[in-house]
């Protein structure tokens, strides 16, 4: 460790150090939209505000297929939720639920969605609710197993301090077992919405009208690179923005934590 | 055994806590481990207990079976005559982990207690205020756990145990995993707490000058399988402080309970 002053590194301030990040990341943007064969995927930065107004503006498909992928990752999202909460509270809670049920979460939540997707349009044909459906199944086996870890090893002294004050079962489940939980809770959250944008692409390959993983796979047939980058970009900015949310949420309501950040 | 002929002879004070010929088995990977084989004791009313013995001798098991958070194998505890068969108000447990809820502030976490008895609300805020100013924390009633020091912590897991108003008040390690300076705080501040709000205590520690001076019985047991080797009957004066421990007496007991607790140390060793 280096003392004495403040170094260089530690006098730039955190937003300063974004500014860089970014520059850097648009130089080397730039050298790669100049390469022979990189040129090729990557068009040049510049050329992306006129694509964005092409698509946004005169084609008008971008806020349509934004609109469309999100509601099928919130719905997916949202009943993987409803799903996977009592799910883990029955695993965390009767060893028979846990022991027949979770190999099976941890077998399929290894399987690339894209591989079970044909078998989804096989029962439910095309349309939203594949989609949905499989966003729903990949989220679900990721947020229960979350919630389930964490409920699973909630600090047995709080539980036995709450019951030797005299807590009954009831107390224990809403006073201990729900707040000591939360955080849990709120991190499945977070990677349950993550994987539900890494799904999107899966879900929507089930054939759409609309969508931007629907978008991408159209603009890459008719050799558009310059629209699908712009269509990578935004769904990597709608992922930031629903992390940034849901930390914010994390921040405000377990803030009582010693320690956290996974 | 002879700690208790004596002991019966000297204090009239009505027994509280009957521990009857308690074992203890685990089943462990290397089949099975007893923990405690027999362990007898009467605690009377109001009375400090304190225990010392080498880690392994299963002192905080026999903390567990009488808080009713754990069962006998065999044998039996009664409190207030009548049989443990788990945990009760009328016993209350200090948790070295402090096991204070990190998700309430410290007066919430002193509310709780009084909640689960049934005082609730405004007059719940006030009593828990009251509990605060007797370990000294009222100014940090809104702060989380997490912004306190491990003595602080403990404080007001004291604090918090005494809002749930216990007759018998068990103390699994309070103080070991606090600094020394800390540690002779909170010992100062529990014997006044104590000669003020007379409790029945049984404290578990691995520190002979704790025990001694904060105890009237001191119980060294012995490891595998745990059994009650001795009781030593302190029999110096309250209010004791830390210039107690600086008593020729003081030392005579430290010196004969020290060689008992060694002297196990080093069986468990070979």
């Amino acid at each position: 460790m280096k003392a004495k002053k403040k170094s260089v590194v530690d006098r730039i301030p955190n937003w300063a150090w974004l500014l860089i990040s970014l520059a850097v990341a648009l130089l080397v943007w730039t050298a790669l939209s100049f390469g022979e064969k990189t040129g090729r995927s990557f068009c040049h930065p510049w050329e992306i505000p006129g694509i964005f107004v092409t698509v946004a503006f005169e084609r008008g498909i971008l806020l349509s297929d934004i609109a469309s992928s999100l509601l099928t990752v919130v719905a997916g999202y949202l009943i993987g939720f409803v799903i996977a909460l009592p799910l883990a509270i029955l695993m965390a809670w009767y060893r028979p639920v846990r022991y027949v049920v979770q190999p099976w979460i941890q077998f399929i939540r290894n399987i690339p969605p894209l591989a079970y997707v044909p078998l989804i349009v096989l029962m439910l044909g095309v349309g939203r609710q594949p989609q949905i459906t499989v966003i729903t199944i990949s989220t679900t086996l990721i947020m229960s197993i979350t919630i389930y870890q964490g409920v699973v090893n909630i600090d047995e002294t709080l539980i036995k301090a709450a019951r030797v004050l005299g807590a009954k079962d009831k107390d224990v489940f809403v006073r201990v077992i729900a707040p000591a939980s939360l955080p849990f809770i709120l991190t499945a959250a977070r990677l349950g919405a993550s994987t539900a944008l890494t799904t999107l692409i899966a879900a929507e390959s089930v054939g759409s009208g609309l969508g931007l993983g629907m978008r991408i796979r159209a603009f890459n047939s008719n050799y558009e690179p310059g629209p699908m980058l712009l269509y990578i970009i935004i769904i990597g900015i709608i992922g930031l923005i629903i992390e940034k949310l849901i930390k914010f949420v994390e921040r405000k309501l377990t803030g009582w934590q010693e320690k956290r950040e996974i | 055994m002879a700690g208790e002929a004596r002991d019966l002879k000297t204090d009239t004070r009505p027994v509280k806590v009957k521990i009857e010929n308690v074992v203890k088995k685990f089943d462990g990977r290397n089949g099975e481990m007893i923990a405690l084989n027999g362990v007898s004791l009467d605690i009377h009313e109001n009375e400090f207990i304190t225990v010392v013995g080498p880690s392994g001798c299963g002192k905080s098991t026999l903390l567990n079976i009488i808080a009713g958070l754990l069962p006998a194998t065999s044998g039996r505890v009664l409190c207030n005559g009548k049989e443990v068969t788990g945990v009760g108000t009328e016993r209350g447990v200090v948790f070295q982990q402090y096991a204070l809820f990190p998700w309430l502030t410290v007066q919430k976490n002193v509310e709780f207690a009084l909640n689960m008895r049934g005082v609730k609300g405004k007059q719940a805020q006030e009593e828990a205020m009251q509990y605060l100013e007797m370990v000294d924390l009222a100014k940090f009633a809104n702060h989380y756990p997490k912004e306190l020091s491990g003595g602080m912590k403990q404080r007001v897991a004291i604090a918090r145990a005494y809002a749930a108003d216990p007759e018998v008040l068990l103390m699994d390690e309070p103080f070991g995993a606090l600094d020394a300076q800390t540690r002779t705080q909170l010992q100062t501040e529990l014997l006044e707490t104590w000669e003020k709000k007379q409790k029945t205590c049984f404290f578990i520690t691995h520190d002979v000058d704790e025990a001694i001076v904060l105890g009237q019985r001191c119980i060294i047991m012995s490891a595998r399988p745990g059994r009650i080797k001795d009781i030593v009957d302190i029999d110096i004066p309250y209010p004791r402080d830390q210039e107690t421990k600086l008593s020729p007496r003081f030392m005579e007991l430290k010196n004969h309970i020290w060689g008992e607790v060694y002297k196990e140390y080093l069986e468990v060793r070979k």
